[in-house]
């Protein structure tokens, strides 16, 4: 183990520059009148994941978020336990008909103020399973969505530049609006 | 008791199905029916699947004495069969599955309680009827009891603490210990199957890859060959070794996600971390490779869809040396820190009766015994060509399932050299014929979690009939339940993630 702690001091951590925000998310979150509230926290988001019937694709590259190269938390995410300690649902799949009321009463659970992520293909309009007598669809047809980010799954460079969107806008303004 | 006879005599008592591929399909009576199930519960015969259209149901075993499998059909027309779960427990969930998707009622079945169905969809047996039905809360599920001082409940989920799927587990636990676990599952239902009638094979295909995003290229390769069995046709050869290539990168990412992710589950970061640089280089190369991280729709009806990309073959052997040149590293760590295998050894036992009698694949089966990879035992090109061993273990605790994994990463990365270097050129896709009439075809293919089934019937307009997909996870889930008894809570995640069933791909 030594060996392995030594050889990443000398040759440093492998992560990589991060995308910038991404354009459309930024444009979809400035349709919504909620800048204040995201001023209020700041740079540091709590991301609740919520599968709502993926087929766990989009989980596998949400996990690759937290790996050494992309490093979610360095931008001031973290993904917590309880909708309870969280800011931001990140909801994937064409929310199942026997998740509906799960993902409802996760929603009731976190506190405001709050942001939904729609996560995927199937997360923003049910994908390849829309239609079927087990799927809602959309997350919106459930909760509020904020930001769509699609891709199936969207690779985790996608992912961050919709959540980076999330701190951008307020979160460079608010350290000078402090 | 009358001597049992072979599948073959069980066959040749039916009405054989001519338009069934590769595997002989008869349609049976009642008698050869219930003598099947008998012969499950003996040991005779291992269970491969069980499911069922509006008045037919199907059975798939296999004789593991001369790896010959067959499917027997029995017509209900009053909409009710034998239940096979009654003298062959494993078949409960099936059967359960089987009467809330078309409403056939398996007579004597000990577990009459729904499985899939939760209540929410609004229509009853969708795969049948499909009548309009009231809503149930959610709640309305009657768990198994359990009786004794001291006893508490824990319920978790279906919405977890990590990122992963949703799915209820009920612990009853005394201090500690756990008493019983009880899963219930069917969260992320999609009616996946119920798509899958009227699609066209192309989109058939998608449908099957989007069945468990972790198993992607596996659930590809079974669909694609079952649909090729029921038309007579076969891939090109390059495209059948571009196939496998996608496969063995598939097994490797997810093997080593598993590897870190269980160290992980007992508080050791650091290989959890490493462990996550060296599957990401294997995504990488991937997407490099074949334009898609988790090689969707790759593998198509009839070949694949794309040939690797310039440059992809170098990106592959260059992610291949970093995980040869890293893995025995983090390996030595893993076995030479106590801590660790304080965790992982004789935790989470599974015995090797129960694995045999559930015919448990891939790591759960393998690390307690049981020899069973359908790359061998139900060899499929190009495997059928290819050096590699079935590493298997006796001891069915979580280090046995970590080493299972091991094992299998480093076999992984010698087939990959064999393909490699093998890899035959021309084409990559070759035309379908068209179906004259039904016709019916079965396939078995190994993911990184064991085998997946599929069975499908093509129409006379060329597009599904029916198809049926079957999870390694139907017979591994209740297996864990076993695994987890007498442990402590806390041991769960570990053992779950040594498992690492599929959500998705059971719930369908």
């Amino acid at each position: 183990m030594r060996k392995i702690l030594f050889r990443n001091l000398v040759k440093g951590p492998v992560t990589e520059q991060g995308p910038a925000a991404g354009d459309a998310e930024l444009a979809e979150l400035a349709q919504r009148a909620d800048a204040a509230a995201r001023r209020r926290l700041g740079r540091s988001l709590a991301i609740r994941q919520v599968d709502a019937g993926s087929c766990n694709g989009c989980e596998l590259e949400i996990h690759a978020l937290s790996n050494a190269f992309y490093d979610l938390e360095r931008f001031g995410f973290k993904f917590v336990a309880s909708p309870r300690h969280a800011d931001v649902l990140l909801v994937t799949g064409p929310v199942t008909k026997n998740m509906r009321e799960a993902l409802a009463r996760t929603y009731a659970a976190t506190p405001d103020p709050k942001w939904v992520v729609a996560v995927g293909d199937c997360a923003c309009d049910g994908g390849v399973f829309a239609g079927s007598y087990a799927c809602i669809g959309a997350v919106d047809q459930v909760v509020p969505v904020d930001i769509r980010i699609r891709g199936c799954p969207p690779d985790p460079i996608q992912l961050l530049k919709g959540l980076l969107a999330l701190l951008e806008g307020h979160g460079r303004t608010s350290v000078g609006a402090k | 008791m009358a001597e049992t006879r072979p599948l073959g005599a069980l066959i040749a008592s039916g009405a054989r199905m001519a338009a069934h591929r590769p595997w002989p399909r008869a349609v049976v009576g009642q008698e050869i029916w219930s003598e099947a199930a008998q012969q499950l519960q003996d040991g005779q015969l291992t269970l491969l699947g069980l499911w069922a259209e509006a008045k037919t149901v199907h059975l798939a075993v296999l004789d593991e004495g001369n790896w010959q499998a067959a499917v027997l059909s029995l017509a209900c027309p009053d909409g009710r069969f034998p239940s096979v779960g009654r003298v062959h427990p494993p078949a409960i969930r099936l059967e359960r599955a089987v009467t809330d998707l078309t409403g056939l009622v398996p007579d004597g079945t000990a577990d009459t309680r729904p499985w899939l169905d939760h209540g929410a969809w609004g229509i009853a047996h969708p795969l049948g009827t499909a009548s309009a039905a009231a809503l149930r809360p959610g709640t309305d599920y009657p768990f198994l009891t359990v009786d004794g001082e001291g006893l508490h409940q824990i319920p978790v989920g279906p919405v977890h603490a990590g990122i992963i799927e949703p799915g209820h587990f009920r612990f009853t636990a005394n201090g500690e210990a756990v008493a019983r676990l009880e899963a219930r599952l069917g969260y992320v239902h999609k009616g996946i199957e119920a798509l899958m009638a009227g699609a066209s094979l192309e989109r058939g295909s998608q449908l099957a890859q989007r069945t468990s995003g972790d198993s992607v290229v596996a659930y590809g390769i079974a669909f694609a060959h079952a649909t090729e069995a029921a038309l007579g046709a076969e891939a090109p050869p390059r495209a059948v070794w571009l196939r496998a290539l996608m496969a063995e990168l598939e097994r490797i990412a997810n093997h080593l996600g598993d590897f870190g992710a269980i160290c992980n589950d007992a508080a050791f970061a650091i290989m959890h971390a490493q462990c996550g640089i060296l599957r990401e280089e294997i995504l990488r190369a991937a997407g490099a490779a074949f334009g898609h991280r988790l090689m969707r729709d790759r593998v198509v009806p009839g070949g694949v869809s794309g040939d690797m990309a310039e440059g992809g073959r170098e990106r592959i052997e260059a992610a291949l040396d970093i995980v040869r040149r890293r893995l025995p590293g983090l390996v030595k760590v893993y076995d030479n820190t106590t801590s660790l295998q304080e965790r992982t050894v004789t935790t989470g036992i599974v015995k090797a009766d129960l694995v045999r009698r559930w015919g448990a694949g891939g790591h759960v089966g393998r690390a307690s015994g049981r020899v069973f990879d359908t790359r061998k035992q139900l060899a499929y090109a190009p495997y059928d060509a290819l050096t590699f061993e079935i590493p298997v273990r006796p001891e069915g605790d979580v280090n046995a399932r970590v080493w299972i994994r091991i094992r299998e990463i480093e076999q992984s990365l010698a087939l990959i050299e064999q393909i490699l270097s093998g890899m035959p050129a021309g084409a990559i896709r070759r035309e379908l014929p068209a179906s004259a009439g039904a016709a019916e075809g079965v396939a078995m293919a190994e993911a990184f979690r064991g085998d997946v089934l599929i069975w499908l019937r093509i129409g006379g307009n060329g597009n599904i009939e029916r198809c049926h997909l079957r999870d390694a996870s139907w017979f591994q889930w209740p297996l864990l339940e076993a695994a987890i008894e007498g442990n402590i809570v806390a041991d769960f995640p570990l053992c779950n993630k040594s498992f690492n069933c599929s959500y998705s791909g059971h719930d369908l």
